[in-house]
């Protein structure tokens, strides 16, 4: 019981009176940024990275885990009571909660999405504090060449799982993979696509790529297609479940985290999936059947604990191997680069203080999310109002004084306001935008992996493949790149078998740790 | 995969390559070849993603890497693998855009696709910025900041001379009082926050 030992350690360090306060500042700024709109998890995570660049790495990844946890329940706020969510994990979410809103259950929809997120996180949390330590124990064994594959897995499960094109996933990680070549090469020093200029010799910082692609980007496409009249946001009253309500959301709480978890700790998996086939499972076993697609509430209930779940799965594979499987975990991931801890199966032993007293101060934050979202929300809902030229405006402003307070250099906004129009260009052309930030953050690393695994083998090829858990990564990998040819091979069958691949390709990469627990 | 589903003006462009392709002759109409190419902007990505691995390549095989070299895969390796690998991938994205695949305009809550893009918008926007950032440094982050804000509202059709530049000028003092003093991120004060 060694996990539950240092997860009361961490809950000393979490709930030292100023790490409280970080967690709560976290927790409302979060939902207040992700409650407004147009402004996703991944987007207020990254606008609000500066706000932790004052703080010790503890302090700054429990405001952090706030902020991730209270952006995602901001989100929902939105899609329910707007009907036009602006990013994917939150479509499930509109899809019965606004009919729930416009009948005038709101407030239940609210309810059942704030409780959803409790339970969702409280059981994804406990499964990460059951599964990390196992994985990271795992993977302290791992090498270059497995690192390497894992990389490589995430790569390509980014560029061909999300998003309709895959070769405009690749255009995009290309991209990425070629602003993380700018710079000195970090093992001999050669400067690389520098052009001479000594700013560009440090690279181009993740912050900057990250803020400038999500928002800038975002924020020049809107300002390029504003539209005249904002929708119209229904107005709500305080959350609560009467008893009926109550008797038909406890099992959707209860199923969603299972669905959501494995998909937040696989390369690619995100919330979108989970969130859906949560969506689908619930419609199934509904007693109500008739109130689907006009307000039902399980449809709120289960996708939303799915989804909550899935933000701690991400997190085992963010913290344990270094991966970042959402917009969000790149973003974080980011930000541990910024403080020069590198996440990983060395994490849990260098930093323990730090992995644990973030894991308590999850269960902590979203204790405080419940009791103080129940009673702001109608305040939150009022946030839907605000003017559109201050929010874009807003918006801006930040990504600006977070582009400046990296290193106080001029350049680096111009760098940034480049980079955001590059954001605007994919926006226009529909590359997706995480791949680009995933190649930026991955990329380094993955080429230094390659590096290493070939120097011990002396530059053989069979060095990348000489363990079981690479040669195991790498069939995954050729199951996603071949899936498109297998599904035209397979006779046609109906959407639902679609999701197949998706748990047998988890169960690739997760099987050593099974097994080993 | 999916491409968006507007038939009409897809089912046209697709017939207007067909022809294109069998005739390998340009349209009849300046008018018509205008609209092909718009029709087909996103051969710029292919362009883009082309000048990109030319560059990235032209880098790569220009460095000089003897002295430095260490292992079997220098510092040339990836970035020579990175510049082909854009070079296919802008080919194989112009095949797609001229077989009619087209890119997903991103959607969100204050997007409205229905109506052309509004460059002038976008154009200010950046110019703002662009102002903004370079009078931190003279200006002091408060100024600037409080420019920023009230140049990008204004820019993004608010109109309240009345509103607006207090807004702005709260939200950025209030903004560089909390990084500065509270968070400890330190913001050029400027001349402004010297006489205060």
């Amino acid at each position: 019981m060694n996990a539950l030992n240092s997860l009361l350690d961490g809950f000393g360090t979490a709930l030292t009176p100023l790490n409280l306060l970080w967690a709560a500042v976290g927790v409302l700024l979060g939902t207040a940024i992700g409650v407004l709109p147009g402004i996703g998890p991944a987007m207020a995570v990254a606008l609000l990275l500066p706000v932790t660049y004052g703080l010790d790495p503890t302090g700054a990844f429990i405001m952090f885990a706030g902020i991730y946890y209270g952006a995602m329940f901001g989100g929902s706020t939105t899609s329910i009571l707007l009907n036009t969510p602006g990013e994917s994990a939150a479509v499930v979410a509109a899809m019965e909660g606004n009919p729930m809103a416009k009948s005038g259950r709101g407030a239940q929809a609210l309810a059942a999405a704030a409780v959803g997120h409790f339970a969702g996180g409280m059981v994804g949390t406990l499964l990460l504090v059951a599964l990390a330590p196992t994985v990271a124990d795992l993977a302290v064994d791992i090498g270059a060449p497995d690192y390497f594959a894992i990389m490589v897995l995430a790569f390509i499960a980014v560029t061909s799982v999300l998003g309709s094109s895959r070769i405009r996933g690749l255009a995009s990680l290309l991209i990425g993979l070629t602003i993380g070549l700018i710079g000195l090469d970090q093992m001999t020093g050669q400067q690389r696509l520098t052009f001479g200029s000594l700013h560009l010799a440090d690279g181009v910082d993740v912050v900057i790529v990250a803020v400038g692609l999500f928002a800038i980007g975002e924020a020049l496409w809107v300002a390029a297609h504003l539209r005249r009249r904002p929708p119209e946001a229904i107005p709500v009253g305080r959350p609560w479940l009467g008893r009926a309500d109550l008797r038909r959301t406890w099992k959707s709480w209860a199923r969603g985290p299972f669905i959501g978890f494995p998909f937040g700790a696989i390369p690619a998996g995100g919330a979108e999936i989970p969130t859906f086939l949560s969506y689908v499972t619930e419609k199934r076993l509904s007693k109500h059947k008739d109130e689907w697609g006009k307000g039902a509430i399980e449809g709120v209930a289960g996708p939303e604990s799915a989804a909550s779940a899935s933000a701690a799965g991400t997190l085992v594979s963010m913290l344990t191997l270094g991966l970042p499987t959402t917009a969000v975990a790149a973003v974080m991931l980011a930000a541990f680069q910024q403080y020069g801890i590198q996440p990983g199966p060395l994490l849990f032993e260098r930093e323990p203080d730090l992995v644990w007293g973030l894991i308590a101060s999850l269960f902590v934050g979203m204790v405080l999310l419940l009791a103080l979202n129940l009673p702001l929300a109608p305040l939150w809902a009022k946030l839907l109002r605000v003017p559109r030229p201050y929010l874009y405006a807003g918006i801006m402003f930040f990504a600006a004084v977070g582009a400046y307070a990296v290193g106080g250099e001029v350049v680096d906004l111009v760098m940034l306001l480049v980079i955001g129009l590059i954001g605007f260009g994919m926006r226009r052309y529909g590359l997706p935008v995480l791949p680009a930030v995933i190649g930026v953050i991955l990329g380094p690393a993955a080429e230094q992996q390659l590096r290493r695994a070939l120097q011990i083998s002396d530059g053989g090829v069979t060095g990348l493949v000489n363990t079981p858990f690479s040669v195991t990564v790498y069939a995954v990998v050729v199951l996603l790149l071949a899936w498109p040819l297998l599904r035209r091979a397979l006779p046609r069958r109906t959407a639902t078998p679609a999701g197949a691949p998706e748990p047998s390709g988890e169960s690739g990469p997760r099987t050593p740790s099974d097994r080993g627990a | 995969m999916t491409t968006p589903s507007t038939p009409t003006p897809e089912e046209k462009t697709r017939k207007a390559q067909k022809a294109q392709k069998e005739q390998k002759a340009p349209p009849a109409t300046p008018r018509t070849a205008r609209s092909w190419l718009r029709d087909h902007s996103e051969l710029g990505v292919c362009a883009v993603l082309l000048t990109l691995g030319v560059l990235v390549l032209t880098d790569a095989l220009t460095m000089d890497v003897d002295i430095t070299q260490r292992g079997p895969v220098g510092p040339k390796t990836v970035p020579v693998v990175v510049g082909a690998a854009l070079l296919v991938v802008a080919v194989l994205l112009a095949v797609d855009v001229l077989r009619g695949g087209r890119g997903q305009a991103g959607a969100g809550e204050d997007v409205d696709l229905s109506e052309p893009a509004d460059w002038r918008t976008v154009l200010l926007l950046s110019g703002v910025f662009l102002g903004s950032a370079v009078l931190i440094e003279p200006l002091g982050f408060p100024a600037a900041g409080a420019l920023l804000f009230w140049g990008a509202a204004y820019t993004l059709g608010s109109r309240r001379v009345d509103r607006d530049p207090l807004i702005a000028a709260v939200l950025s003092l209030a903004t560089y009082g909390l990084f500065d003093k509270l968070l400890g991120v330190p913001l050029p004060g400027g001349p402004l926050m010297g006489v205060l």
